[in-house]
């Protein structure tokens, strides 16, 4: 068993990710009252993808266990886009 | 020789395989999500305006309200796991204290919107749904499964704070063996993570 | 010699400890009683759900009413097929071989979660009588092991306790697959490295991803249908805007991957005995494991050949029949390894590798049948028709099938330490291979006349098919008795093994104990070579 070196995250630094989390919801909430047509959708997803992705690196500390698990946690997202992808290889051209 | 002695091989002590084993349950937890969100996105695109005007009938500020406690819980509970870690075991204890207070909160908040909703007719059957026709009926329908599914993870979660409490208290969870806190953690910010999506798509995009 | 020692080379089989009698078996932990459990479970509904499809074919064996009408014929079908599906081919090798021999193979003293492991048996056992409750609440359902929206939630048959327990035993697959990811990826021989692991588990490596990443899928499918029967809202309903081909689609999100997860395993069986009876270094190792691994990845992108007759747009159509050209490639690759493993071998004829031979013929003609469903011209005529029973039982019978008793023929001396009678086995497999093929090779061509499945009466121009099926299924259910006639006995009868290693097997399981004490090893193995390495 190969000696993982313990990474301990400060309380600083899981506030400092705390306040980027709620500054990204409260964008999320503004830009709802833009109209921008489909791209509402899109922003939102993305506004979202980007909180998700922050939660992945540090709260649940992707960034600082085996890589493995940062590979397993993107593959299975592209599996389930892809999946996503292939339904609407149906639904976009019923 | 009545009796032999006694089958070790389960003693075995590997945290980062229970590590492993979690974040395996996670993604198996992101595919069910995942087919909720996929259903989502089918019924969203056959019926855009219904489900515009669906999202426009949930409370925009209760949704905040509550992804900022969720999103605040999820940072107490890493905080948390830098207590044990630390060996504060009094701090670990608060942080922990503190997630399981927002996680009941949360379904408090959870039971009015339901409540209000249910009162004014908007459940699965009603009359109102009928009238509104399919595109709200399915936007409500999704509504109630995915945030009800949502809530039921919540609820294992409140479980799970209330185990791992007692067992840093009985000092079974210390500072060198705390993986049961760690995945506790992990499964509690996968219930954020599905939550992150859920907030916008059923509250925010109109 | 102390206490101690003396109950450390007591056997598996013979181990007494906190519990006695039954109790030490069903509250076992060890990964090789775990093992046997399901072993004998399945024994015990694979017999009941064969009777069932016996009982069909002799309905069959003549037009119109024979012994029974279509109501039960019906729940007949759905009932096979449910517990055949869920019950023996899903957990089939994954939960009997791969408990017992994975740890065994990589040198580990049981699977990463023990408890765990023996919870999974006992959430699968409390799955099934769930489902086989519906017998006294209701009756038993009659949509098919698929349930197709809308007729799951419309009809008067009582599916519930089906759905239900279908779900619990995919918690039950989950769990196992979960448990065998992180034993392999943690629990390795020291010098054991991923290319120098046996094939078998790397198969089973693959169908743990399956089942863990597809799973999911169906039991959320199955937890909405139960809540549109019960609450009525209305995601699978077309009266209330749900779109029941969305149903069908979710279904086969799991389900075209579950074929995958009851295929792999046998795969990595035939993989295990062909190069032991050709005394052979396996060809291509490499290939096989790459192979598994993409048949798990692009298996997931092909479910929509199940639906091409039922209203998708035509764009969908061409990219599933792509994917499922695609998917194909993999599995022929596995075919031409075996056969060349075999090719200049010095081949030792004993039963398992006549197991392992007659898989590989059925399997090819299972999936070469295959490709006439794959592309969307042929689909259309044969769609929904027997020859789509055809070939399925040829892949996931006689594929799943034929490797399981290959693979409980090859491991058997292992696990119970004792012999069977290899002529009546020989006899056995003879028996039930003519029985199999007289039972199957005429639904083909049933099914391109146009005989549709799952009808308890047919046209009589199909008469002389169904007479010819019929009675291989005879046959078949004859050859499947002395099988396990032979193997029952045997388990209790036969000759003592005292060897180690019976069949001059390279991996790992061949150098413990037969059979395997209860820690499997005295000192955990240091592996330096590849597997098969056979001079």
């Amino acid at each position: 068993m190969s000696e993982e070196k313990l990474h301990i995250s400060s309380y600083r630094s899981h506030l400092f990710v705390l306040a980027g989390l709620l500054l990204l919801t409260a964008a999320s909430v503004a830009v709802t009252n833009l109209e921008m047509g489909p791209l509402n959708t899109l922003v939102a997803m993305l506004i979202a993808g980007t909180k998700a992705a922050i939660v992945l690196t540090w709260f649940m500390h992707l960034k600082f266990d085996n890589k493995l698990y940062a590979i397993f946690t993107t593959l299975v997202f592209v599996i389930f886009l892809l999946v996503l992808y292939v339904t609407f290889f149906d639904y976009s051209y019923r | 020789m009545e009796k032999h002695e006694e089958h070790t091989a389960h003693v075995h002590r590997d945290d980062e395989g229970d590590k492993l084993g979690m974040w395996l349950f996670i993604f198996t937890e992101l595919l069910l999500f995942g087919m909720l969100f996929l259903m989502y996105a089918v019924y969203r695109y056959r019926n855009p305006v219904a489900f515009q005007l669906g999202g426009d009938e949930l409370d925009v500020f209760i949704g905040t309200f509550n992804t900022v406690i969720l999103l605040i819980s999820s940072a107490t509970v890493a905080m948390s796991i830098t207590a044990i870690q630390r060996g504060n075991k009094k701090q670990a204890l608060i942080l922990l204290g503190i997630t399981l207070f927002i996680a009941v909160v949360f379904l408090v908040n959870k039971y009015f919107e339901w409540g209000a909703k249910i009162e004014y007719g908007f459940y699965p059957g009603s009359e109102l749904l009928h009238e509104l026709g399919h595109g709200t009926t399915l936007f409500f329908g999704l509504y109630y499964i995915m945030s009800g599914i949502h809530a039921l993870h919540i609820i294992i979660g409140i479980g799970l704070f209330i185990y791992v409490a007692t067992q840093i208290r009985s000092n079974k969870i210390h500072s060198t063996d705390y993986v049961w806190l760690e995945n506790t953690g992990l499964y509690w910010h996968l219930v954020d993570l599905i939550w992150i999506f859920l907030f916008p798509l059923f509250y925010l995009i109109h | 010699m102390s206490e101690t020692t003396t109950s450390k080379h007591v056997s598996f089989l013979q181990y007494k400890g906190k519990y006695k009698g039954i109790l030490g078996w069903i509250l076992s932990t060890d990964h090789k009683r775990v093992g046997l459990l399901y072993l004998y479970t399945m024994l015990v509904f694979f017999s009941i759900a064969a009777i069932l499809g016996l009982l069909m074919k002799i309905q069959l064996i003549a037009p119109g009413y024979t012994i029974m009408g279509p109501q039960t014929y019906n729940s007949m079908f759905t009932v096979h097929g449910i517990i055949m599906i869920f019950v023996i081919v899903v957990p089939g090798l994954p939960a009997v071989f791969g408990n017992f021999f994975l740890p065994l193979m990589i040198g580990a003293k049981d699977v990463a979660f023990p408890r765990l492991n023996l919870a999974s048996w006992w959430l699968y056992v409390i799955g099934i009588l769930v489902v086989l409750s519906s017998q006294f609440v209701g009756g038993w359902p009659d949509t098919g092991w698929t349930f197709y929206a809308p007729y799951s939630f419309r009809t008067p048959a009582n599916v519930l306790p089906a759905l239900f327990g279908a779900f619990i035993m995919g918690f039950s697959s989950i769990l196992t697959g979960i448990n065998f990811v992180v034993t392999i990826h943690r629990m390795r021989a020291p010098g054991m490295t991923w290319f120098k692991m046996p094939l078998f588990p790397w198969t089973l490596y693959a169908t743990a991803w399956i089942q863990i990443l597809a799973t999911p899928v169906i039991g959320i499918t199955l937890l909405l249908t139960v809540m549109e029967r019960v609450l009525g809202v209305g995601v699978f309903d077309p009266t209330l805007g749900g779109d029941p081909i969305l149903y069908q689609h979710l279904f086969w999100i799991y389900s075209h991957p579950a074929v995958y997860i009851m295929i792999l395993p046998g795969m990595g069986a035939i993989s295990e005995i062909l190069p032991v009876f050709s005394r052979k270094r396996i060809y291509g190792y490499k290939a096989i494991v790459l192979s598994s691994l993409a048949i798990a990845f692009v298996g997931y992108f092909v479910w929509g050949h199940h639906m091409f007759t039922s209203g998708m747009s035509g764009r969908a159509l061409y990219a599933f029949s792509f994917l499922t050209f695609l998917v194909a490639i993999p599995s022929a690759i596995k075919v031409f390894n075996w056969v060349a493993t075999m090719h200049k071998g010095s081949l030792n004829l004993q039963t398992p590798f006549y197991w392992a031979t007659s898989f590989i013929f059925v399997f090819m003609i299972g999936g070469l049948t295959g490709l006439v469903l794959g592309s969307l011209a042929t689909n259309v005529h044969v769609h929904d028709t027997h020859f789509v029973v055809a070939h399925f039982h040829f892949i996931v019978f006689g594929g799943t099938g034929y490797a399981f008793m290959a693979a409980l023929h090859y491991w058997f001396p292992k696990m119970f330490g004792r012999m069977y009678d290899a002529s009546w086995a020989n006899i056995g497999w003879a028996t039930f291979f003519a029985g199999f093929l007289t039972l199957y090779l005429p639904m083909f061509a049933l099914g391109l006349q146009g005989m549709p499945r799952r009808y308890y009466d047919y046209l009589p121009e199909f008469h002389t098919g169904n007479i010819i099926s019929s009675l291989g299924a005879i046959l078949m259910i004859a050859g499947a008795l002395i099988i396990i006639t032979n193997l029952v006995r045997s388990s209790r009868h036969g000759k003592k093994v005292t060897d180690k290693n019976p069949w001059g097997g390279k991996t790992l399981e061949w150098q413990t104990d037969t059979p395997p004490t209860l820690e499997n090893w005295e000192e955990i193995p240091t592996i330096t070579d590849s597997p098969y390495e056979y001079k």
